[in-house]
């Protein structure tokens, strides 16, 4: 090996390392493409170069609509397990109806699937935004509203981290760079039966991410934070009072420190810390709340926090 | 010479801001009648399918549905990036790259559902009857003018 060889295949490494870790799709190729020429690796080998930095390239903003969805789904039935549902249909059809009147104002819309919205037999103060719109409700979180206004706020509140896929962002980035992978490697064909279960455990373990950040770790308080802004906006374009979400708040925080911090105060920052940063923006008086809106309100949601 | 070049030049820009291809990337995308959610559904395009989408106004793009229906569709229901449907099926066109093909119909998707399904880990049972809940607008638009809700659209 001469003094040219052994310079061109340092260069050719060097280019390699660097691409790997650039993220440069257009550098990556070009490399991958010396070094073949140069005879230092295969065509073969190339391509798996490409593919494989492809995968650790992408992350959960990576993922389509779709793979949110089945995603989502399996959130929700994970926490359908340990929260069963409530089968009130009267009370469901009404959450669905205030929550879809919510949606169609967000900043988005449309997901794959929609939006959707169901009750949980759950004492415990809690919600939970799984990936791509399906919300639960628990009933102790209905307790902590007085009216529609404040149902509104909580399910505002929601809808903003589907809005913003704040449940995917909490997929560690390992199951992903693994699950891509599997896909990649498998280009178009039908996966076989090894590779399917080697991808259902990374979905598996993705979906674990998401329902241990909604039951147990929770989001930042950025995230939260954020998520209370948005819903503050999406109450405004969609006609309700935004001090519905102070009001709320204000209740919960009296609700949470009787409950001794289960549920929601397990996962989000305290509810009093959220009121005061909300009450530097929202300056307007509390009004009393529409009387049609009280009255559909309190028919369907009083009989189910009464234990009726 | 300079302003034959100009010309040009400004013609194929409005004329990619007249009409480009987006991709639907919602399972069932609502044309409506006007930008409005609660406008009326003119026509309903599927997942992955590319339609003709004019300037972005406020959230919305004027669309022309590939049999010719106009209406306007919600920034959120379409990307730029191709939408390939999964494997297998007809929609999987020349023109998209094996990895395109892999990473959109593929991944966690039904078929990974079904196996969790099968081996008895997930009940499914609720979540089905979750989706199934439907609002029309017409309820929405009920239920917005009963309660006295007036806000932007």
């Amino acid at each position: 090996m001469n003094a040219r060889h052994i310079l061109q295949m340092t260069l050719v490494l060097c280019l390699l390392t660097a691409m790997l870790f650039s993220g440069c799709e257009t550098v990556r190729e070009a490399g991958t493409k010396i070094a073949k020429d140069a005879g230092v690796i295969s065509a073969d080998e190339a391509e798996s170069i490409n593919r494989g930095a492809q995968a650790v390239e992408k992350t959960w903003q990576d993922l389509t609509p779709e793979q949110e969805y089945y995603i989502g789904r399996a959130v929700a039935a994970q926490v359908l397990q340990t929260y069963p549902p409530l089968d009130r249909p009267q009370a469901n059809a009404y959450l669905n109806l205030l929550g879809q009147s919510l949606a169609i104002f967000s900043e988005r819309p449309e997901t794959f699937g929609g939006y959707h919205f169901l009750l949980l037999d759950s004492d415990e103060i809690n919600a939970f935004a799984a990936p791509g719109g399906l919300i639960l409700v628990t009933r102790g979180m209905l307790r902590c509203c007085e009216n529609e206004d404040e149902l509104a706020a909580v399910l505002a509140h929601e809808i903003c981290h589907v809005e913003k896929k704040h449940g995917l962002s909490s997929i560690k980035q390992g199951r992903l760079t693994e699950a891509f992978t599997i896909i990649a490697a498998e280009s178009a064909k039908q996966l076989g039966s090894e590779e399917l279960a080697s991808l259902t455990q990374e979905f598996e373990a993705s979906v674990g991410d998401v329902v241990m950040t909604l039951t147990t770790s929770g989001y930042s308080r950025k995230q939260e934070s954020s998520a209370d802004a948005a819903a503050v906006k999406l109450l405004r374009r969609a006609g309700y009072p935004e001090t519905a979400m102070i009001t709320m708040l204000d209740r919960m925080d009296e609700r949470l420190t009787d409950a001794g911090g289960l549920g929601f105060a397990k996962t989000h920052p305290s509810a009093r810390s959220r009121a005061d940063a909300l009450r530097t923006t929202i300056t307007g008086a509390v009004s009393a709340p529409d009387a049609v809106r009280q009255q559909r309100f309190s028919a369907v949601i009083k009989p189910i926090v009464t234990g009726q | 010479m300079k302003i034959i070049v100009l010309a040009v030049l400004f013609t194929i820009s409005a004329g990619v801001a007249i009409a480009a291809p987006m991709n639907v990337q919602v399972r069932n995308g609502k044309v409506r009648a006007t930008p409005s959610q609660l406008g009326a559904v003119v026509a309903t395009v599927e997942y992955g399918a590319t339609i003709q989408a004019g300037a972005l106004q406020r959230g919305w793009y004027p669309v022309t549905t590939t049999d010719g229906k106009k209406g306007w569709l919600h920034e959120s229901a379409l990307s730029k990036k191709a939408i390939a449907m999964r494997a297998g099926t007809t929609d999987v066109t020349t023109g998209v790259s094996s990895d395109e093909v892999a990473l959109a119909g593929k991944g966690f998707n039904e078929q990974v559902e079904a196996k969790l399904k099968k081996d008895g880990k997930l009940d499914y049972t609720w979540v089905d009857r979750m989706a199934a809940f439907a609002v029309g607008v017409d309820q929405i638009i009920k239920f917005r003018t009963q309660g006295n809700l007036r806000g932007g659209a």
